[in-house]
């Protein structure tokens, strides 16, 4: 391994885990959802089945 | 035109973009990007790849976000209905069938595949793949058997993979049946973290492994990382490291396969579309890069030294060189097991997301209600599974697929998303719908470089890559018999798809639901 291979995998690695790390902080760090949000996500498997497609 | 009721919504914000990063990792994480990366110049190929990654991948991925959500709050969750939105024409829904056809013959293969690593993963748990004596040979004969890639119909009598193949589909389709939130978005909340929790103990196992063969010293750790790292500059002035480079992105980030735009119409107005599309585009690269980066190659190197050319492609790495390493690691059954399960998740996480744009068109242009969807998808991707199970001889329909529908059909894709966005959408509209509800912004510049560079360099990606295939590979597509019948599917394929659209059109005309004549008014409710 030559010090530029080091170099070149050191950056690659470090930056995308540096881009990786600082997207989920900004992910986890956001404002909780609101309940209403929460309320449109189906709470039970919604086959249709009741609904009529026409 | 309002916002139409939905049903279907992805459950939590997190959930849509492990969703969406399931989506992209793949076998091409693990296997394609190293292969691809120490044949075009190790290290120096990290130039390409990032310069691609930044200028292409990341706006193109916000683009298709952005259109994706507009679509859904205009009502339309499928290809079909979010162009027509896009571009009030009536052959706006004619378009999306590209949109909806590349996802469907990929993921045709691509469940083949998948059974492929769920068969390996059952080996190595009952020892079977631990070969005595075994020798490369042996265990390239292994997966030429396994596959049936000596004799097309060979796998009916054999029946092997065939368990696996039936295994696969019933995963898929029930996960597919049990819902967006229920069903797919909950699998990729526990199946991502135990992707990279197997990935991280292969990682570890790879390199602490420091010179495993003392008869052969230089094949240590050191070496092998080096000779995935190591930079050979001389190749960025090759065009194809600059050509494989883009594709590899493209590739990758799912870009151009029709699932980001479904996946996203499913997300509310106020939701955030700049940072979930970046944090899903960091996770696929971190999967990528970090770990697919430092254990296939280096692992190889150590135990088989210099490879030949021939290792290098996707599935020889995988299922002929890997196993080879494994066999002689200790603890090779259980870190060979990890291995192909971890792949095995990588798989159908991605074979989940082609498969429900199609079934979102059938619910909301057909009418039908999700197990009529389920059911009847199903049937068609069994029927393009079967010809590639049964035309296995070199795996010639796969090939031919592939290279229709994971490539050519790919990049057509990938530039009718980039044309509407940056010519139809219109870059000001496009700007403003990217940013509404987001929790970072997009520099302005993006905005020209997907009007002008992202369309102008997929065609030049796209000429280059069909001027480089080889002559005989362009002869084997046109003349070998699986391939022909592989090629008139697709057109079989594309044809009914049109002609379901063309029949949806007329749904959503009676109902109100498309105005192509309508101007567009900026903002559903």
């Amino acid at each position: 391994m030559t010090i530029l291979g080091w170099l070149m995998m050191i950056v690659s690695v470090g930056s995308v885990i540096a881009l990786t790390v600082f997207c989920l902080y900004r992910v986890f760090t956001l404002p909780p959802e609101e309940v209403a949000d929460l309320d449109v996500a189906p709470l039970r498997i919604d086959t249709k089945d009741t609904q009529d497609p026409d | 035109m309002a916002e139409q009721p939905k049903k279907e919504a992805w459950g939590s914000r997190l959930g849509v973009i492990l969703a969406v990063a399931g989506s992209a990792v793949g076998l091409g994480n693990f296997l394609r990007f190293p292969g691809l990366a120490a044949q075009h110049g190790g290290g120096a190929f990290m130039i390409p790849y990032f310069v691609a990654f930044l200028l292409l991948g990341i706006p193109l991925g916000w683009a298709e976000w952005t259109m994706g959500r507009y679509g859904g709050l205009r009502g339309f969750n499928s290809a079909p209905g979010i162009y027509s939105t896009i571009w009030r024409h009536p052959l706006a829904k004619y378009l999306g069938g590209i949109g909806l056809l590349t996802p469907l013959i990929i993921c045709m293969y691509y469940i083949v595949i998948e059974a492929w690593c769920l068969g390996y993963a059952w080996y190595y748990l009952t020892g079977e793949l631990i070969l005595e004596n075994g020798t490369p040979e042996k265990y390239n004969a292994f997966f030429d058997k396994f596959i049936g890639s000596n004799e097309d119909g060979s796998l009916l009598r054999s029946g092997g993979l065939l368990s696996f193949l039936g295994l696969t589909f019933v995963a898929n389709f029930f996960l597919l049946y049990r819902g967006l939130s229920k069903g797919i978005e909950e699998f990729c909340k526990w199946a991502m973290p135990i992707m990279a929790i197997c990935a991280v103990f292969v990682l570890v196992r790879v390199l602490t492994l420091g010179t495993p063969d003392p008869a052969k010293p230089e094949q240590n750790l050191m070496n092998g990382l080096g000779f995935m790292w190591n930079p050979d500059f001389s190749k960025l002035a090759d065009f194809d490291t600059w050509l494989v480079a883009a594709g590899q992105i493209f590739f990758t980030l799912g870009v151009g396969f029709g699932i980001i735009i479904n996946y996203s119409s499913y997300l509310k107005r106020k939701d955030d579309v700049v940072l979930s599309s970046l944090t899903a585009s960091a996770v696929n690269e971190f999967f990528e890069v970090c770990l697919g980066g430092l254990i296939t190659i280096p692992a190889a190197f150590m135990f088989l030294g210099m490879l030949q050319d021939n290792q290098y492609g996707t599935f020889s790495l995988g299922f002929k060189t890997l196993p080879n390493v494994f066999a002689a690691m200790p603890a090779g059954r259980l870190f060979g097991c990890l291995w192909f399960v971890m792949l095995f998740l990588a798989a159908i996480t991605s074979s989940l997301s082609m498969l429900q744009p199609v079934i979102a068109f059938f619910e909301e242009g057909l009418g039908l209600k999700r197990h009529a969807s389920v059911a009847l998808l199903g049937f068609f991707t069994a029927i393009g599974s079967a010809l590639v199970v049964y035309f296995s001889k070199g795996m010639l329909a796969l090939d031919a697929l592939d290279f229709w529908g994971g490539t050519m059909l790919l990049f057509v894709l990938a530039t009718i998303q980039a044309l509407l966005y940056g010519w139809v959408l219109g870059i000001e509209r496009g700007e403003r719908a990217a940013h509404e509800g987001a929790h970072m912004r997009i520099p302005h510049f993006v905005q020209f470089m997907l009007k002008y560079v992202s369309p102008a360099f997929l065609l030049i990606v796209f000429a280059g890559t069909m001027i480089t295939k080889k002559p005989d590979d362009w002869k084997t597509l046109a003349s070998a018999p699986a391939a022909r019948i592989s090629f008139g599917f697709i057109c079989l394929v594309l044809l009914l798809l049109l002609t379901l659209i063309h029949i949806a059109g007329r749904r959503w005309q009676a109902a109100g639901k498309l105005s192509e004549t309508a101007p567009e008014k900026d903002g559903a409710k």
